[in-house]
């Protein structure tokens, strides 16, 4: 029987039993976004909660899919399933997209329990801040652990990721200014370790005391979590060489988590920053509303030129916190 | 709305035959008709796309011909796709002599495209193919 005619609910039975075409058809409903979404993100919600999240960002081409393989082979060696989300940008001329990331990961990863999605931006403004998480929690609840975003590092998706991830890696490569770039990204604030990829090209030892400086610098201006510093990985990631230390520094930086209250503030975080993009979503429908049916009167008078439209967003605002309209 | 007629498209090539170029060229051509394009690349199996098939939930599986393997591999990939109740459709995609044409689609292909289709042609088969299996 086909997956597409069951209900969200029949999908997350056999998804968390294990059936991987009715985990795959859950992620598109999640991804579309809407009611079916909705009621996909709260039976996780329930069901899940308790894995890693792992974001993986850097600029394009620095081997984050590769390095993700690695990853993935050696955390499943270990006995674990990881899944990852690997998201590509999508075209914005056409909404297409080319999504390759499994073609650098399929090799390692084909013997192992896995499950790997891409997923593309798409064109929805706030819907991949729903979308990321609300994929995450499926695979979460779906059993796997821990689940690795994998991401460009550029933009609004950078943020969102590092919303949705307990532990963010940030993928350098040698070469000069490479660190300079990510600083200036703004991926420094938001690393929690460094890999330094390609470690086989001249320049990694460079790279390493380029952010050693920027990690001096930036420790006195204070980030938000004191006393923790990111750990520097260097990583060949076409051989593996590095991958278990990677590994290593994202279990360290779990277990920093652990401690105190560090992790449930993270997930705090978390549920506020989503809550704060559905709240934008849901007014956002009601300010078109309100504009297209202009309830007062006031957008019709603003475009006769009787009244300004500063005066008229702020009559609309006042009837639309009146109530129910 | 246009989210809910998204086309994700898995292209892959089967066996270990040469260069992945003309399957570069399909993916460019699909993404920019608007699909999303999962690209395995080259030296595929049936078992390792039939296993992205179902993670990715693609709406179709594309494979790329360039030897004479097409008559045996492209009918045991969509046997694979049975086998996993998947019911999507598989397209193929090379140098296919007109005398293969008949039998690849009596084998349970959905459709065949030449070496040389125009875009608009390759992009219409994926598009018709996906519709008529929703
Ligand atoms: N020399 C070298 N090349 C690498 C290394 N890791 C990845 N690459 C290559 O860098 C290119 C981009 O890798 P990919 O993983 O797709 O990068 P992404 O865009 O960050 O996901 C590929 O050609 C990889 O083979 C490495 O450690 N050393
Ligand atoms: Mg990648």
């Amino acid at each position: 029987m086909s997956r597409r005619d069951l209900s969200p609910a029949a999908l997350f039975e056999l998804a968390v039993g294990g059936e991987r075409r009715s985990l795959g058809r859950l992620l598109t409903l999640v991804e579309r976004g809407g009611p079916d979404a909705d009621t996909i993100t709260e039976l996780s919600y329930r069901a899940g909660g308790a894995g890693h999240v792992v974001g993986i960002t850097g600029a394009p081409g620095a081997g984050k899919s590769t390095l993700v393989g690695q990853l993935v082979r050696t955390i499943a060696e270990a006995g674990k399933r990881p899944a990852v989300l690997a998201v590509d940008p999508s075209s914005p001329l056409s909404g297409g997209a080319i999504l390759g990331d499994r073609v650098r990961m399929d090799d390692v990863v084909a013997d192992h329990d896995a499950f790997i999605r891409s997923m593309a931006t798409r064109g929805h403004q706030g819907g991949l801040a729903l979308a990321i998480p609300g994929a995450v929690r499926v695979l979460d609840a779906a059993g796997y652990d821990p689940v690795i975003i994998e991401t460009v590092g550029v933009g609004q998706v950078e943020v969102d990721v590092a919303a949705a991830a307990d532990t963010t890696v940030v993928v350098v490569n040698p070469g000069w200014g490479d660190a300079v770039q990510a600083n200036k990204a703004g991926l420094l604030e938001v690393a929690d370790i460094f890999v330094v990829n390609k470690a086989d090209r001249p320049g990694a030892g460079d790279a390493r005391r380029d952010l050693e400086l920027m990690l001096d610098l930036s420790h006195v201006s204070g980030q938000e979590d004191e006393g923790f510093r990111p750990e520097i990985v260097l990583t060949t990631a076409t051989d593996g060489t590095g991958a278990a230390e990677v590994v290593a520094a994202i279990d360290a930086h779990r277990a920093h988590l652990g401690t105190g209250d560090r992790l449930a503030a993270r997930r705090r975080a978390q549920v506020r920053e989503e809550i704060r993009v559905r709240l934008e979503q849901l007014l956002g429908h009601r300010i078109d509303e309100a504009v297209a049916d202009d309830p007062t009167g006031d957008i019709a008078r603003a475009t006769a030129g009787d009244l300004s439209p500063a005066a008229a967003a702020t009559a609309a605002l006042t009837d639309l916190l009146s109530g129910e309209s | 709305m246009g989210d809910d007629v998204t086309v994700r498209i898995i292209l892959a090539k089967l066996g270990l035959d040469g260069h992945d170029r003309g399957l570069k060229v399909v993916a460019r051509i699909l993404r920019d008709a608007g699909m999303e394009v999962i690209y395995l690349g080259l030296r595929q199996t049936t078992d390792s796309i039939i296993a992205a098939a179902e993670q990715e939930d693609a709406d179709a599986i594309g494979l790329s011909m360039h030897n004479a393997g097409h008559m045996t591999l492209a009918p045991k990939m969509v046997e694979a796709v049975r086998a996993a109740q998947l019911d999507i459709p598989v397209v193929v995609g090379g140098i296919v002599p007109d005398d293969d044409l008949q039998p690849l689609l009596d084998a349970g292909v959905a459709a065949v495209l030449g070496p040389g289709s125009p875009a608009e042609d390759v992009a219409r088969t994926v598009r018709d193919v996906v519709s008529a299996n929703r």
